[in-house]
């Protein structure tokens, strides 16, 4: 479950990106693979969509883990 | 607006459609793939409505926000907001939503509705929903959505029928709401509202997806698949082609016989048909069935969903050497040919990257290439078997196309070590469903593709190929000469000069000749081959002799040093004039033409050297 998205720096392009996608408070997410090379990228299911995010990317989001996540 | 004629924008995140449903309306054939990113330019068309309106259609690339990252999102924007230059806002918006990504695409449907136009909402891919046993209240969701809603299925003949009538009834109102000044959260939760009051769905993901994904993404099986499919693609269109490549060379020499027997030896018109006409355009021509069957697996590969997969996997490697995992599809699509997969970098969002991509572009082996690579292959590299299973021919075309791969790894990590700008830059790429290629898609785009072939056959080849001729066979020999009357034409002379410059990579006169013409396109250098040895052979050769006529004339380290000169070379005018578009820099069309000729004359130089010393 996301938590919130946090803004790497001022105005953060990519920030708001993720947020548009979807990636808001309380929206369910699941991992679902890594990349083969060092576990990058990673991709994420949100809704029926999967996104691939590299752990910079992916790191702007909080999530909590509840259950299955 | 007038009454008989109107406007239409189709509108939507990306891979929702908006293309094929363009197709489908307008018996358009643009581009449909299954990733991201395939429109990257907007595109208009154009039917007649049932009520005898003309309709004006704008096929334009997806976009996740109206909040633009990319050029082509950008073009999106503008179009919608009334701000692209000489053009007006459409009257009418028909927002495509794919029906099973709704949680993702009716958030940017209500920032469509923002906008205050009249819209309609095409619900596409019925098809699939429907499948995964997904009920969707249509009805529910309109009067939510306060705009008309329809159903479609884009690649189903008749399956826009819904749409075409509802936007020829009357232009639908839009009614101002709330969540029309709401913020992003906001705007979420009220995705989350409507999804939950009209749209029930088993699961969130198809299952085959699922289960596809667990082998196709393993970080070891993965890779492994993809090397496989790789290799796989290269045997294939060295070795299967093979019969039909000898069926038509047999009919070209054929009927260049034929026709050439109705003429006096020893006329010009002989020679222009039998040296000019048959031998070149013979030499390029047989290469048909390798090119189809090279485009039959990239149109397959981009249909069935694959590449972005392939995108993932790679992505860690090529942001290490300084590009990004988007750069994969436009790097792909360079395999077939340079310009469209330079075009559709416009996807990838960031400037440096994509700029990167733009110049290593040309490393990629374009199925032009495959004609010059085939022909020496086939007369240098013995047909037989290693390792029991591989053809080394088939295996030495593989290194060629991973010399290409390499080396533009190797620019871009140059390029990578050159900037000063080292500010992070996003992958965030979707995952799109799989999906079975439909066999009539691939035919007609096969079709196509063959279509373009022949014309460049029959148009610049053809052309070029009689202009050489002309130059080779002008002036003519002087009394009493004891040379072929080649080596006193304009293009004997041009090649004698030009062989200053390349005698030290082994280029003989008649290869030099032939790299002029190949200028222009790179299978000319083939054909021009076909003709210049044709005319100053003793005996006619045409087409089908070229290959055992070279592999006589030219040392294997020749042959090595044209095979590395073609890797490297820019020999393609109109790569450079699209690099130029696209970039809107006449330096970085400098940039692009003098590494490449640079490494390309460094490579033929260490071939040639290293392989006479060796034999
Ligand atoms: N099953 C099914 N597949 C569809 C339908 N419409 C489109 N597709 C497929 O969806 C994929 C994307 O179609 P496009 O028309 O290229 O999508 P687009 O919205 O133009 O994509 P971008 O140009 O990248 O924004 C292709 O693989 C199509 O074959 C449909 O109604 N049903
Ligand atoms: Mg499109």
């Amino acid at each position: 479950m996301v938590q919130t998205v946090t803004d790497a720096h001022p105005a953060d392009p990519i920030a708001q990106r993720l947020r548009d996608l979807g990636f808001v408070s309380g929206e369910p997410v699941r991992l679902v693979a890594r990349g083969p090379l060092g576990g990058d990228p990673l991709l994420i299911q949100i809704g029926s969509t999967r996104f691939a995010l590299r752990k910079t990317e992916a790191a702007r989001v909080d999530v909590s883990v509840d259950g299955v996540a | 607006m007038s009454a008989a004629s109107m406007r239409i924008a189709l509108v939507g995140n990306p891979n929702c459609g908006k293309t094929a449903l363009f197709n489908q309306l307008t018996g358009g054939r643009q581009k449909v793939a299954n990733y991201a990113g395939v429109t990257v330019e907007r595109k208009e068309g154009r039917f007649i409505a049932p009520s005898g309106r003309t309709l004006h259609v704008l096929d334009l690339p997806g976009a996740y926000s109206f909040d633009a990252t990319s050029p082509d999102e950008a073009i999106t924007r503008d179009v919608c907001h009334g701000r692209y230059p000489g053009e007006a806002a459409p009257d009418l918006i028909v927002c495509v939503a794919d029906a099973t990504n709704l949680r993702l695409h009716l958030r940017f449907v209500l920032e469509v509705r923002r906008l205050g136009r009249p819209v309609v909402l095409a619900l596409n891919m019925m098809d699939a929903a429907r499948r995964r046993g997904m009920v969707i209240d249509v009805e529910g969701l309109s009067r939510r959505l306060g705009v008309p809603v329809v159903e479609t299925i884009a690649i189903k003949r008749g399956g826009a029928q819904a749409l075409i009538e509802r936007i020829d009834a009357a232009i639908p109102e839009i009614v101002p709401t709330a969540v029309d000044n709401a913020g992003i959260e906001q705007l979420h939760a009220e995705v989350r509202s409507i999804l939950a009051e009209t749209v029930t769905l088993p699961r969130d993901t198809a299952a085959i997806d699922d289960a596809i994904d667990r082998w196709a993404l393993h970080p070891v099986f993965g890779l492994l698949i993809l090397a496989t499919l790789m290799f796989f693609i290269f045997q294939a269109v060295f070795s299967w082609a093979q019969p039909v490549m000898d069926g038509i060379q047999a009919g070209i020499t054929g009927l260049g016989a034929w026709v050439t027997g109705f003429l006096p030896g020893d006329s010009a018109l002989h020679s222009l048909l039998n040296d000019g006409v048959f031998a070149g355009l013979g030499a390029v021509l047989v290469f048909l069935p390798q090119i189809l069957i090279l485009f039959l697996f990239i149109l397959v590969l981009e249909e069935s969903g694959y590449l972005p997969r392939a995108a993932f996997l790679l992505d860690k490697m090529m942001f290490r050497v300084g590009l990004t995992g988007r750069a994969f599809i436009p790097l792909l699509s360079s395999f077939a040919c340079a310009i469209p997969g330079i075009m559709a970098t416009r996807s990838i969002q960031d400037p440096r990257d994509r700029l990167t991509t733009i110049l290593v572009a040309p490393l990629m082996t374009c199925s032009a290439r495959l004609p010059v690579y085939t022909l020496l292959i086939a007369a240098f590299i013995p047909d037989r078997a290693v390792w029991g299973v591989f053809n080394l021919q088939g295996v030495v075309l593989f290194a060629l196309y991973f010399a290409g791969i390499f080396s533009a790894l190797g620019v871009a990590f140059v390029m990578k070590r050159l900037r000063k700008d080292k500010s992070e830059h996003a992958l965030i790429m979707e995952l799109p469903s799989y999906r079975l290629p439909n066999v009539r898609d691939i035919a007609l785009g096969l079709w196509e593709r063959a279509l373009i072939f022949l014309k460049r056959v029959g148009g610049i080849i053809l052309a070029l190929t009689v202009l050489l001729w002309f130059l080779s066979t002008f002036p003519g020999a002087p009394e009493g000469a004891t040379q072929p009357a080649i080596d006193y034409s304009i293009a004997g002379r041009l090649g004698r000069m030009l062989e200053y410059i390349f005698a030290p990579i082994g280029f003989n006169w008649q290869i030099c000749v032939a790299l002029v013409p190949g200028l222009a396109a790179r299978e000319v250098a083939v054909a021009a081959l076909g003709t210049v040895y044709a005319m100053s052979g003793s005996d006619d050769a045409v087409a089908s002799q070229l290959g055992p006529l070279i592999s006589h004339q030219w040392s294997l380290a020749t042959a090595l040093s044209l095979l590395a000169w073609y890797v490297f070379a820019p020999q393609c005018m109109s790569t450079l004039a699209v690099i130029r578009r696209e970039t809107n820099s006449w330096r970085n069309v400098a940039v692009a033409a003098g590494y490449l000729f640079g490494l390309a004359y460094l490579a033929s130089f260490a071939t040639y050297q290293i392989a006479r010393a060796l034999s």
